[in-house]
């Protein structure tokens, strides 16, 4: 042993998506806390595509900011081309997205953990972790250096364990250019958690100079532009630039399909499973044998620097066969790749092991966030790594850890997910996951948490006071417009009818006529100032959707309060779910093996019966009530 | 799944069959409102009341006994309704479904002694009994399920959840892959397979609430070789002379069916053409119609004569909780020490009467019926609600897609639609979802 012992209340290993969040959400918590990353520089790195949001990702990106978290901040000081997806259909599918400048992104990022107070930052790769009677105490560094705290986070999953291909050549290391943290790898697999293999793929890279773009479809940015953060603005963005579309095409596929036994995918060499919403271009080829040919987004990397990812033809052909093809796409006749695609494998830990707090069931007061529990995906990473931050930092206080439900965050729908279900592939948010997806959008991301992240001491001044200001302006207005009568033919009714075209035909109440897709709710607040106490866009934007969504939110609403009243029944620890007469061998063998913490998560188990859940709550019950009995407390 | 409480739960009380009064409980927040409403009165607490029972428009259901039992002094801890009617399940189905339309769902098994148990009301040493309850009268009431529906109906609903995830894949494909250059939601396809769902769901409605899918009892199939005593089987058991009995080998050769009531049981008796290879074309139709009306049995009794060799061939998949066997011996007056390995084997003889009292305990166990609080009437109910609801949800998807409305609310609407006919297909994930999504097309960076 070398070196003096310092002393923290929380230790975040590594420096990426998950554990900036983490140290960030820890020190917000108020804990001492030391980052400690394998090279400083990298902090805040997007090592895959350089883009942050998207459908059910730019969902958790506003939720992280909701909760006072950097990567929205980021990805305003960094995007440079922004767009809102699904602009057309309705609020709680609208997703933003950007392409982010690598660099702008990491400074933005590196600046923002720089400031935070209570946050420490030390540059040394970890080795091993102090585990002393079950509990981790604390890090050793490559050189031996030991850093004790009361809790540690690890996010140093990008690729724990790595084995990239390239045709039939094989490497260990990380992302291209980085190494692998083998040795914690090996260390981690001593401990008595279940670990799997990934896989996933990259394309290659290309030159910008050596596209010919004049030919290609442009996609500008949209207008007016959107902003990631609820404190941002356009006036954060940096310039900003176009991208374009080319497509695969039949010569593309033939070179593919010739070369096809020399894909490490498909020669057999690896044994990872591959996300299936990202399919190698081989896959796409095989797969897909009538379609004639696949989109290709040329994704700037940045405004200073050529290089371009073009997304859509991730790969493990060998390097020849990818000139080859990629030489046969339109505007990429001369391409050079700068980088080659790869696939690559790594090791995961079965989230299962996981309680909901991301705390390790195995040992107490290590925390996992990121890509070391089977996600993939920068937003993916943050949301886990502000929650097992905030919980790890909760932890040293004595404080209950926080849970979002599956109804209040999709931070929620993601972990119980992870926890419940576990993945077969590198788990990716997608709406479709939310049952509760028409409550879970981005536009109310601050009114479902920004006061439970003040509560939680997550949340700034300056947030919770804009936060404050704004909600009352929804609040009033909304008030102001529930006493609204309109009656046919009054004066209010014909300036409707004369700049909104909708004829009043009878009485109503004016809420009933804005819940109608064809009311406009600006040109109303323009018509009628008087009834509405704000017209900021933002508060006239979160009405329509209150009022556009209503029924159906209410009948959510009903669902998740009748699913709540025993979901959070606690099931006694260690409780022998063989002793339960009734329960078949299959549902007591998942029972056993995932040992669900309440009644809730035991129901989303696949494969659970609502007999066997009924059961459970019997025995549950029953348990507490003879404890209760046997301590002699009557106190009810 | 979903755990489901604080609402108002109702059931018949009594056992499906031949009691000459039938009870239906409703319990929970809504039972006080609802005994108003059917009663047309006031209630006084824990009386019985002899008053009629009312329909929607106020028309008489039937007369009977009503009786409130207010919180917390009642069987669950919550308000209770007991309606006392006529045993005849064609009311106490009316009686439900009314209670349904005030605001009750049906009850899951056991739920009401499962609320007894949760509000306190029965103590601890009870707790097994719940257990033992929830669990064997959930296992009744799935067998109850099935056995309430012809197949060619379920499998119509399987069709129809199979066309509604097809639906939901190009519906959610749409919202969450709004970058692919296919366009799933003008897709021509997407009104034609909601045409084809609508059409298909009024179908399976329709007959569903005709009652002609509905089937009261069991059918037993008495199924082996010529000449094993099948038919004797049958006479034995419905105590008459109705089927031809000769020595002769494939004596019969048409289907014939005997109803009988076993312990209040309705069981329908059908005897068969032995099976056999045969050159005789009348003999070989027969044998056609015989493994045709395994398809239908709810049991199906695999007869051979003690002592003798048999390989019967059935064709068709035994042992499954729609179809379940028992193997019986006959003749056993002529082989008095006959044993065999098969201790679930039934030793009869049709001739003198030996066995046949086991036999009919052993037909009345198989089917579940011993115990089963929730007949086909309660079963049957259950798929008409999940139906009536899903209808709703369709029909409002499609509206909001041809009106061009915002496409998720169209798709939540079809996450309920598939949540209600869950209770009669069983779950379906989002995961398996994407699955599908991800099956149908060329999708992803
Ligand atoms: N000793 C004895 N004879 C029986 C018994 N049951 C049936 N038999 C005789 O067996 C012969 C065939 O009986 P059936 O009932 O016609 O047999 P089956 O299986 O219907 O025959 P097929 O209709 O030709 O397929 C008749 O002579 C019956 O009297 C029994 O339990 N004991
Ligand atoms: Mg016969």
């Amino acid at each position: 042993m070398s070196g003096s012992t310092e002393q923290y209340d929380v230790i975040v290993v590594g420096g990426g998506h998950a554990g900036t969040e983490a140290a960030l959400a820890a020190a917000r918590g108020g804990a001492q806390v030391l980052l400690l990353t394998h090279n400083i520089e990298t902090i805040g790195q997007m090592s895959c595509n350089p883009a942050i949001g998207g459908i059910g990702k730019g969902h958790l990106v506003k939720e992280i900011d909701a909760l006072g978290g950097a990567m929205a901040k980021a990805a305003d000081l960094a995007g440079i081309h922004i767009r809102t997806l699904n602009g057309r259909k309705g609020p709680a599918v609208r997703a933003t997205r950007a392409q982010a400048d690598r660099q702008l992104y990491r400074h933005a990022i590196r600046k923002i953990v720089e400031q935070q107070s209570g946050l420490s930052l030390f540059q040394q790769a970890v080795d091993d972790l102090i585990v002393e009677n079950n509990r981790c105490c604390g890090v050793v560094t490559q050189s031996g250096l030991h850093f004790r705290a009361r809790a540690v986070v690890l996010t140093v999953g990008t690729f724990l364990g790595g084995t990239l291909h390239i045709g039939d050549v094989k490497q260990s290391g990380g992302r291209a250019g980085d190494a692998p943290s083998n040795a914690l790898a090996a260390r981690l697999r001593q401990l008595p958690f279940r670990v799997a293999r990934l896989k996933t793929g990259t394309p290659p890279r290309i030159d910008g100079r050596s596209i010919d773009f004049s030919h290609l479809e442009e996609q500008p940015g949209d207008m007016p532009r959107p902003v990631f953060s609820y404190l941002g603005s356009t006036a954060d963005h940096p310039r900003q630039t176009v991208c374009h579309i080319t497509h695969t095409n039949e010569k593309t596929h033939e070179i593919i399909r010739d070369n096809l036994h020399l894909s490490a995918m498909y020669s057999g060499n690896i044994e990872g499973t591959g996300p299936r919403y990202c399919p190698s271009i081989e896959d796409k080829v095989v797969r897909f044998a009538d379609r004639s040919s696949h989109q290709i987004f040329i994704e700037p990397e940045g405004l200073d620097t050529n290089e371009v990812y073009p997304n859509g033809i991730s790969t493990s052909l060998p390097y020849q066969t990818q000139i080859d093809y990629v030489r046969s796409i339109r505007g990429f006749e001369n391409a050079h790749i700068t980088r080659p695609g790869y696939a690559i494998e790594y090791d995961f830990f079965d989230p299962r092991d996981l309680a909901p707090s991301l705390e390790t069931r195995h040992i107490a007061g290590l925390f996992f966030a990121g890509q070391i529990n089977g996600t993939t995906g920068y937003e993916e990473a943050a949301a886990q790594g502000l929650l097992a931050g905030l919980n790890a930092a909760r932890q040293t206080k004595s404080l209950e850890p926080w849970c979002p439900r599956r109804d209040e965050a999709y931070i929620g729908v993601l972990v119980d997910d992870l926890i419940t279900r576990g993945t077969a592939e590198p788990y990716r948010m997608f709406t479709s996951r939310a049952e509760y997806r028409l409550m879970l959008r981005e536009d109310n991301a601050d009114l479902r948490l920004t006061e439970i992240g003040r509560s939680l001491s997550l949340v700034d001044e300056t947030r919770w006071a804009s936060f404050c200001k704004k909600r009352e302006m929804i609040e009033k207005t909304r008030d102001s417009l529930d006493g609204w009568f309109l009656r046919a033919g009054s004066e209010d009714a014909q300036l409707i009818e004369k700049h909104l075209a909708l004829p009043l035909q009878k009485d109503q109440k004016a809420i009933d006529l804005l819940r109608r897709p064809e009311t406009n709710i600006a040109k109303m607040a323009d018509l009628f100032p008087q009834h509405f106490p704000s017209a900021d866009p933002m508060v006239l934007a979160q009405l329509e959707v209150q009022l556009r969504y209503q029924g159906y939110i209410d009948r959510q609403l009903d669902e998740v309060k009748r699913q709540q009243r025993h979901a959070e029944t606690a099931i006694p620890d260690g409780l022998d779910f063989e002793k339960i007469s009734g329960l078949s061998a299959e549902v007591c063998q998942k029972l056993q093996q995932q040992q669900p913490a309440t009644i809730g998560q035991a129901s989303r188990i696949p494969g659970m019966t609502p007999a066997a859940v009924s059961l459970l709550l019997v025995y549950a019950r029953k348990q507490r009530v003879s404890s209760a009995e046997i301590a002699g407390d009557d106190a009810a | 799944m979903s755990l489901d409480s604080g609402d108002t739960i109702v059931a018949v009380a009594t056992a499906n069959g031949s009691a000459a009064v039938g009870i239906v409980k409703v319990s929970g927040p809504a039972a006080l409102s609802i005994a108003r409403e059917v009663t047309h009165r006031e209630l006084p607490a824990r009386q019985a009341v002899y008053n009629g029972f009312y329909d929607q428009s106020g028309d008489l259901i039937d007369r009977g006994l009503a009786i409130c039992f207010p919180a917390p002094d009642s069987y669950t801890g919550e308000d209770i309704l007991e309606l006392q009617a006529h045993g005849n399940p064609l009311i106490l189905d009316q009686l439900v479904a009314r209670s349904v339309q005030l605001g009750a769902r049906l009850a899951k098994p056991g739920e009401f002694t499962q609320r007894a148990f949760l509000n306190d009301r029965i103590d601890l040493a009870q707790a097994e009994a719940v257990a033992d309850l929830i669990n064997s009268s959930s296992s009744d009431a799935a067998a109850a399920a099935l056995r309430s529906l012809q197949g060619d109906f379920s499998k119509s609903v399987q069709l129809m959840v199979q066309q509604l995830v097809q639906l939901r894949v190009y519906i959610e494909a749409a919202l969450d892959f709004a970058e692919e250059e296919i366009d799933f939601l003008s897709d021509h396809q997407l009104g034609g397979q909601f045409e084809q769902l609508t059409h298909l769901h009024q179908q399976v409605c329709a007959r569903a609430k005709e009652g002609r899918v509905l089937k009261e009892g069991l059918t037993l199939v008495i199924a082996g070789a010529p000449n094993v005593g099948k038919s004797s089987l049958l006479n034995r058991l419905t105590g008459q002379d109705s089927a031809i009995v000769t020595e002769v080998a494939g004596t019969t050769r048409d289907v014939l069916r005997e109803h009988i009531v076993l312990d209040g049981i309705p069981l329908t008796i059908i005897d068969t053409a032995g099976l056999r290879d045969s050159e005789d074309i009348v003999e070989q139709e027969g044998i056609r119609r015989a493994r045709a009306q395994l398809e239908q049995a709810d049991v199906v009794l695999k007869m051979s004569v003690a002592g003798e060799p048999s390989d019967l061939q059935l064709d068709v998949p035994i042992d499954t909780p729609a179809l379940k066997s028992l193997t019986v011996y006959n003749k056993i007056d002529l082989h008095p020490h006959f044993c065999c390995d098969n201790e679930s084997a039934l030793l009869v003889s049709a001739k003198t009467g030996e066995g046949i009292d086991a036999l009919r305990q052993a037909i009345k166990h198989i089917a579940g019926y011993e115990k089963t609080p929730e007949g086909a009437f309660m079963a049957r109910r259950r798929h008409i609600d999940a139906l009536d609801a899903s209808r709703q949800n369709i029909n409002e998807a499609w509206r909001r897609l041809e009106e061009n409305d915002f496409p998720e609310l169209a798709a939540e609407e079809l996450r309920l639609a598939q949540r209600h006919l869950e209770t009669v297909t069983g779950e379906f994930t989002s995961d398996d979802l994407l699955g599908e999504i991800f099956a149908s097309f060329c999708i992803g960076k």
